[in-house]
């Protein structure tokens, strides 16, 4: 905190700052000014503090105040009344949905008592655009452990002994990489930091990258002293432009303090780190679709062997590893790999980020012990169901993973047990689904992005992935048949088989965890030409429940073809042949008279 | 959409080959090129691609096949107010779908076109980090959440008249 008595920590993660939070953080700045506290209060900008439902947070600390959905018209009041008189402001504190009691403490809600947060340490805590602020936080210390107490092979074996393992999906132990590529001949070598977090539903490695991007760096210095290079490369998406921001200011800053450059920390290594941007292609997470991104070709994979620690980046040796497996390294160092092990199960060693969204009362990004059940997760961090209505299932592990349903809830996370009930781990996306999901139509979602992502090298991939997505949309249209059923299982294993990358071999699995799982669901589809969740448009029609509707109106003013009729008063009628389903007076009325059949 | 055809102005030409300078004329660095001139272009028109191919020498194939391989690179001009619809998992969920489908009828264009007068032009994303305002909705740069597709009327109205 430096010479300040008072810091003001607001979001500044994308998910807050698209509410305003740079605004907010200049009225508060203008509000001190006036009252010219500028010199003891500070305004602190930081990364995500995970809990985005309730932002944009602002948390006050020494004491520790966390003030949740704060918009800039509230920063007036928290500085006269918290700052100046030293009271808290109650109504911008978070009620406990339960037991309705104010709590404004964080490690006190139950969204926090359950974290722990290794590789989320500094999210939210410090000004991720000052070095200092992380040198306060111990960044670079690990770094200097490391040079100053351990060669590159006694490093590797504390890698090793953490048991960490990759956190990008593969769930490749990290230790053991490491030492297969410095074993790869010396001579040029580069470390890859994979950025490209393709799930559609994740945010994890652009939180941190944002929230706290010397961790990675510093990560990145270690493993290039370990593997023998001298050179870092970044791989980061182009859509990210906070995150890419925030990367080139890191670097700038821990060249200025000689902690990346020639002859780090006068230890005779050095080590430097570039960026290169992907540019929208799923595909290019995989290892070596990314390394031919990087030299400027279409990032199709290639065949493994050779891997990327034996032949890589220009055909050097190339240490590739995830942003969150990075992160979470420098603490390996600091406090010991007995620590990290002690933490997690028998296999997986650990925590976990993952960013938990979908029907869910918190949406935000968390971090978990491996093994923690998702029952914990669901129930006590995410707060339940949304809206009270039933679970239905979880998905996990984006287009390569399942769905997991309430006979899985006890399930411990970890890499083998998630794999064993029929999903897996994936990056960190978690997606909840209720009553009001379409199994058919989710699976459905996830073949139309493997089709657009597909990068057209291997044809089971595709033409495969092309025909299944036109299957599910035969079924979701209600011209499914049960031949159909069989086919998409015949052809998923096919794809599965002889593709060749990651990509193809797992673009099936949301079908057949859905088939497994829900296979009534798809029965109904196909038989019944019923959707129960109303979400296939041409199973089911909105209408309106004469008894209910009491004529409000509110209907007709929001239907954009005017299919809506009736008097005022009058119960209202929807013209089936003009309605084009848009569902837009369903959640307008305020009766509950507008029915899904 | 037909393309149509354009002719580089001089001063364009120029700054194309800039580009390409700064980067050593290195086709190891092609995608960093697209980046800039995408930047500076808003788009990739052939005409454009043609001259990177000569500048990096290598084929317009080869070019073109990157171009169009990744989806942040566009061969369309987009519109004055783009409009970025988040069709990642969480907002699919919450009925991102609806709303995506709204905008395509309400301003008669699909998913990566532009109106005729050049307006508005529809795109969809992944998942831009604010799940907890599913749906999410980018038009320019001023992010809109739980966006129901009785919105979009207003929303467009909004800028309408801009
Ligand atoms: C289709 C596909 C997409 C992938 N996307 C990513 C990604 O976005 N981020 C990532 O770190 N790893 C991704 N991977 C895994 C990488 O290939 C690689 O295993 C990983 O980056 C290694 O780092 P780790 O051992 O630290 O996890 C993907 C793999 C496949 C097959
Ligand atoms: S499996 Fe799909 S993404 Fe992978 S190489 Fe084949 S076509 Fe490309
Ligand atoms: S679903 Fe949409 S189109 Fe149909 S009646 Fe309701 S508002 Fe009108
Ligand atoms: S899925 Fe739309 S913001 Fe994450």
């Amino acid at each position: 905190m430096g010479n300040y008595k008072t810091e003001i920590l607001i979001c500044g993660g994308s998910g807050c700052k698209a509410s305003q939070t740079v605004l907010t953080a200049k009225l508060l700045r203008e509000v001190l000014e006036e009252n010219n506290l500028s010199s003891e209060v500070q305004v602190v900008m930081t990364g995500c503090f995970g809990f985005c439902e309730k932002g944009p947070i602002v948390k006050i600390m020494p004491d520790n105040t966390f003030y949740v959905k704060v918009k800039p018209e509230d920063a007036r009041e928290l500085i006269e009344e918290h700052i100046i008189k030293g009271k808290k402001v109650n109504r911008l504190l978070y009620v406990d949905p339960k037991t309705k009691e104010i709590i404004s403490d964080s490690k006190h809600m139950g969204f926090y008592k359950k974290q722990n947060r290794i590789a989320l340490r500094n999210c939210g805590v410090i000004d991720p655009e000052n070095i200092d602020e992380a040198i306060a936080r111990n960044a670079y210390t690990a770094l200097g452990k490391v040079l100053n107490e351990m060669t590159p092979e006694v490093a590797i074996d504390v890698m090793k002994k953490s048991g960490m393992r990759g956190r990008g999906g593969g769930g490749f132990p990290t230790g053991m990489k490491w030492d297969i590529t410095s074993k790869s001949p010396a001579g040029q070598k580069y470390v890859v930091c994979n950025a490209d977090e393709g799930d559609p539903g994740a945010f994890m490695d652009r939180s941190i990258l944002e929230g706290d991007p010397h961790s990675v760096l510093e990560a990145m210095a270690i493993c290039g002293y370990c593997i023998g290079a001298d050179t870092g490369l970044i791989y980061i998406r182009a859509e990210y432009p906070l995150a890419i921001e925030r990367l080139k200011i890191a670097i700038k800053q821990a060249r200025e303090k000689g902690l990346l450059g020639n002859d780090i920390l006068g230890k005779g290594f050095s080590f430097d780190v570039e960026l290169k941007y992907g540019a929208g292609a799923f595909v290019c997470g995989e290892e070596t679709a990314l390394i031919s991104s990087m030299e400027g070709l279409r990032g199709e994979p290639t065949f493994k062997p050779p891997f990327p620690s034996v032949e890589g980046y220009l055909g050097k040796p190339t240490n590739v590893n995830n942003v969150e497996t990075f992160a979470s390294i420098p603490e390996i160092f600091n406090k010991g790999a007995e620590w990290f092990a002690s933490i997690g199960n028998e296999k997986s060693k650990g925590t976990k980020v993952f960013a938990l969204a979908g029907k869910i009362n918190n949406v935000g990004l968390i971090e978990v012990p491996m093994g923690t059940t998702l029952r914990e997760v669901i129930y006590e961090i995410g707060g339940g169901i949304k809206d009270g209505k039933k679970f239905k299932a979880v998905q996990t592990g984006g287009p390569s993973g399942g769905c997991l349903t309430s006979k899985d809830l006890d399930t411990p996370i970890d890499y083998d047990n998630l794999i064993a009930a029929g999903s897996m781990m994936g990056s960190g996306g978690m997606i909840v689904l209720d009553e009001d999901d379409c199994m058919v139509s989710i699976a459905k979602f996830y073949l139309e992005f493997t089709v657009e992502e597909s990068c057209g090298k291997c044809s089971p991939c595709r033409i495969g992935n092309k025909r299944l997505h036109e299957i599910l949309e035969k079924i979701c249209k209600g011209n499914g048949t049960l031949e159909d059923l069989e086919q998409l299982r015949n052809l998923s294993k096919v794809i599965k088989d002889t593709s060749l990358c990651g990509l193809g071999q797992t673009s099936p699995n949301p079908i057949l965890s859905t088939l497994d799982n829900f296979y009534d669901e798809y029965l109904e589809h196909v038989h019944d030409k019923k959707c129960r969740a109303g979400v296939c448009k041409s199973l089911m029609k909105y209408v309106i429940e004469p008894d209910t509707c009491i004529g409000c109106t509110a209907c007709v003013r929001v239907c954009p073809v005017d299919a809506i009729s009736g008097e005022k008063k009058m119960s209202h009628l929807i013209n089936q042949a003009t309605c084009i389903k848009c569902g837009a007076c369903y959640d307008k009325c305020k009766f509950n008279a507008i029915l899904i059949k | 959409m037909a393309t149509t055809e354009i002719v580089l102005k001089e001063k364009q030409v120029q700054q194309i080959k800039d580009i390409c300078k700064q980067f050593n004329n290195e086709s190891g660095e092609l995608i960093n090129v697209l980046h800039k001139t995408q930047s500076l272009f808003g788009y990739l028109p052939s005409e454009v691609q043609v001259v990177i191919a000569q500048e990096l020498n290598m084929s317009l194939a080869k070019v073109f096949g990157v171009v169009t391989f990744y989806s942040y690179f566009t061969m369309t001009p987009r519109g004055e107010h783009p409009i970025d619809v988040c069709m990642g998992t969480a907002c699919y969920v919450r009925g991102a779908e609806k709303v995506l489908e709204e905008f395509k009828r309400q301003l008669k264009i699909e998913v990566g076109e532009t109106t005729l007068d050049g307006k508005f032009s529809i795109n969809s994303l992944r998942c831009v980090g604010a799940c907890g305002l599913a749906p999410v909705v980018i038009v320019g740069d001023k992010t809109y959440g739980a966006v129901t597709s009785a919105d979009v009327k207003n929303i467009l109205k909004e800028y309408e008249n801009k």
